[in-house]
């Protein structure tokens, strides 16, 4: 049984671990088809420590702050792990924003340290941003390269690190959940939030020593923060690394490594749902009909829990195809497409669907598949406390939530803080219903953002700015498709433009305007769709745009299909 | 060695999507012509690996936006 009340702080627990499973397997690296490393615990402490000591020699001290921007492998848990040892607070941020966006969050983050990869390295010093008082550690560089007074993260150093516990309310991550063109909201995560919720989870769905965690998710992500990360390493497991998400290595990397359990984002999950099924298809009929009734049975027999070792018999060709070995999938970051999570039920691969938000840790509510529920979002996790507040007459309201992974806060910014925080509560913005088995189900957002299928939450007002002063126009207001014409669902979701035009300005002319500053954005980031409003926008007296009442101006004037005008 | 190089990129990304060749332009943008997120990307610089005979890093998908973007990448690799 999993306890992990003893430890105050995630170094401590990750150090303990280190010599608790020393000779087991720890990490699995792979480029393609490529093995490119493997560590032990021992091992993973070597590499840990020795970055402990690398950036204490450089004068981290406890409680100071390191960003680190790397793609999905093996360097982001070891520089974690020392940064934790060191005593650090880590600022895990996304490699897939733009350069710009990094920086700005670097910047607002305060980190003193920043552990990048070479790529990643390249691109942001394009930017020329003043970087000066940020020590810079980064892998991977060619022997050749002129680095100046950055560091390469491979400097192997005698000295030997310093341990810095700290205590279960210290800060111990500074994770982004948005802000990138706007407002940076930099949610405050403590040791206690991180040790409760693996705590939960841990025991909810405990994994064995001999388990392999597929890791393809970038670590920066809360899913694979706890189940790629933190978790694995408390039950003694190995984590595997894909430094690619080429599907066909995926594919044989599950094979390879007999992968147990992985998490995916939805986008993921609907692309292994179409390959299996275009394998499925492309069957002779016969076969295709025996492979149906055998997963019909397959469901009929597992419709209260999931049997793993039956499905796996039962279904042992398509079970191959994922390597042979897969038992769990976790799947978060966006609402799950029930249809998919239902598919992946029926062939024997339970999709445990759960919800949180990065400020509240990493899940709130989780489905624990007795049964398996799709259509939910499971029930509250232990010690998770869930209000529905502002109910309608259908019982849908808004979901606000409590307990002890709420974050502290967001970093420099009490204001915004108050406002999701009340009282220890936090008001999530999502509306959802309970139904008479205590699952709750989520129907929309009272909040204008959308997230996409791959775990990206996006805010209207950060992708704004991209389109100020757009040629040919008056106004513009960017909204979130569902929070103007409310559908109750959360797939699908896409960001549109409303434009107040200049007057006798053709439709084309401001199509391609639109389209040519899209293309400046993240592809996750762009617009689907823009629409004209012809009078001027409601504003408050300091002349901010009023978005709830546009929204309910326009939403009373027009039908979503007649007036938007797709940007493809 | 581009014009050649955006014209088979254009010729393989046609054939993946089920779409008319004619319908793509060099500056067109390649997530919102081709209707693809990043993972269906993935697969598209796997067919062109192949075809190119090079071996593209993921990383270098960041920050490209239209074809001829990607085919400037598959040169700089070739």
């Amino acid at each position: 049984m999993l306890d992990l009340s003893k430890w105050a702080c995630l170094g401590e627990t990750l150090l303990d671990l280190m010599s608790k499973y020393k000779d087991c397997m720890a990490l699995f690296e792979v480029n393609r088809d490529r093995e490119i490393g493997s560590w032990t615990y021992s091992q993973f402490f070597e590499e840990a420590s020795r970055l402990a000591a690398l950036v204490q020699d450089h004068g981290f001290a406890s409680g100071d702050r390191c960003a680190i921007l790397m793609s999905n492998q093996s360097k982001w848990l070891f520089s974690a792990t020392g940064v934790f040892w060191a005593g650090g607070i880590l600022v895990p941020l996304d490699y897939k924003l733009t350069p710009s966006e990094q920086l700005s969050l670097l910047k607002h983050s305060k980190a003193s340290v920043l552990i990048t990869e070479w790529p990643i390295w390249l691109y942001l010093r394009k930017e020329n941003w003043d970087l000066d008082q940020v020590l810079v550690l980064v892998t991977e560089a060619p022997a050749n390269a002129q680095l100046g007074r950055t560091i390469r993260w491979e400097t192997s150093l005698k000295k030997p690190f310093q341990f810095f516990k700290r205590v279960r309310e210290d800060v111990a991550c500074i994770v982004y959940s948005s802000g990138t063109g706007g407002r940076p909201k930099g949610c405050m995560l403590t040791h206690g939030n991180y040790l409760y919720q693996a705590q939960v989870l841990g025991e909810m769905f405990p994994i064995q020593s001999k388990d392999r965690y597929f890791s393809i998710l970038p670590t920066n992500h809360a899913i694979d923060f706890m189940c790629g990360f933190i978790l694995p390493l408390h039950f003694g497991a190995a984590i595997v690394h894909q430094r690619t998400l080429r599907p066909e290595f995926l594919v044989s990397t599950m094979r390879r490594y007999g992968i147990s359990h992985m998490a995916l984002v939805p986008m993921l999950l609907k692309a292994f749902e179409k390959r299996t099924r275009e394998n499925l298809e492309s069957l002779p009929k016969l076969k295709q009909k025996l492979i149906q009734q055998l997963i019909a049975l397959n469901a009929k027999l597992t419709k209260k829990t999931p049997k793993y070792q039956f499905s796996k018999i039962l279904l042992k060709p398509i079970h191959q195809a994922f390597g042979g070995n897969l038992r769990l999938l976790f799947a978060g970051g966006a609402f799950v497409d029930p249809s998919t999570a239902e598919f992946f039920y029926r062939i024997g691969l339970p999709v445990v669907i759960g919800y949180g938000l990065t400020e509240a840790g990493t899940t709130l509510t989780v489905n624990d598949l007795r049964p398996f529920r799709a259509d939910t979002v499971g029930k509250p996790l232990p010690g998770c406390k869930i209000e529905l507040r502002d109910q309608n007459k259908s019982g849908v309201g808004e979901v606000w939530v409590n307990g002890p992974t709420m974050m502290k806060g967001y970093l420099d910014d009490p204001d915004l803080t108050k406002e999701v925080l009340v009282d220890g509560w936090l008001k999530t913005g999502d509306l959802g219903i309970f139904d008479p088995t205590g699952h709750l189900k989520l129907v929309g957002r009272a909040k204008n953002m959308i997230v996409t299928e791959g775990g990206k939450n996006i805010y209207p007002e950060d992708v704004e700015s991209t389109f100020e002063d757009l040629q040919g126009s008056q106004e513009v207001c960017v909204f979130a498709a569902n929070y103007i014409w409310p559908t109750g669902r959360l797939t699908d979701e896409q960001l549109l433009i409303v434009v107040r035009p200049n007057p006798g300005l053709a439709k084309e002319k401001l199509k391609s305007a639109i389209l040519e500053r899209n293309q400046k954005l993240a592809d996750f980031k762009r617009l689907a769709a823009f629409m004209v409003w012809e009078r001027e926008f409601p504003r408050t007296a300091s002349l901010k745009i009023k978005r709830d009442l546009l929204a309910q101006e326009i939403a009373k004037s027009f039908q979503k299909e007649t007036v938007l005008q797709t940007l493809s | 060695m581009t014009s050649h190089t955006l014209s088979k990129l254009i010729e393989l990304a046609a054939k993946r999507f089920r779409i008319e060749p004619r319908t793509l332009q060099p500056e067109d943008d390649i997530f919102i012509k081709l209707e693809m997120n990043s993972f269906q990307a993935l697969s598209l610089l796997s067919d062109l690996e192949l075809a190119f005979d090079i071996e593209i890093p993921d990383y270098e998908l960041q920050g490209v936006k239209t074809f001829q973007g990607l085919a400037d990448v598959i040169d700089k690799r070739r």
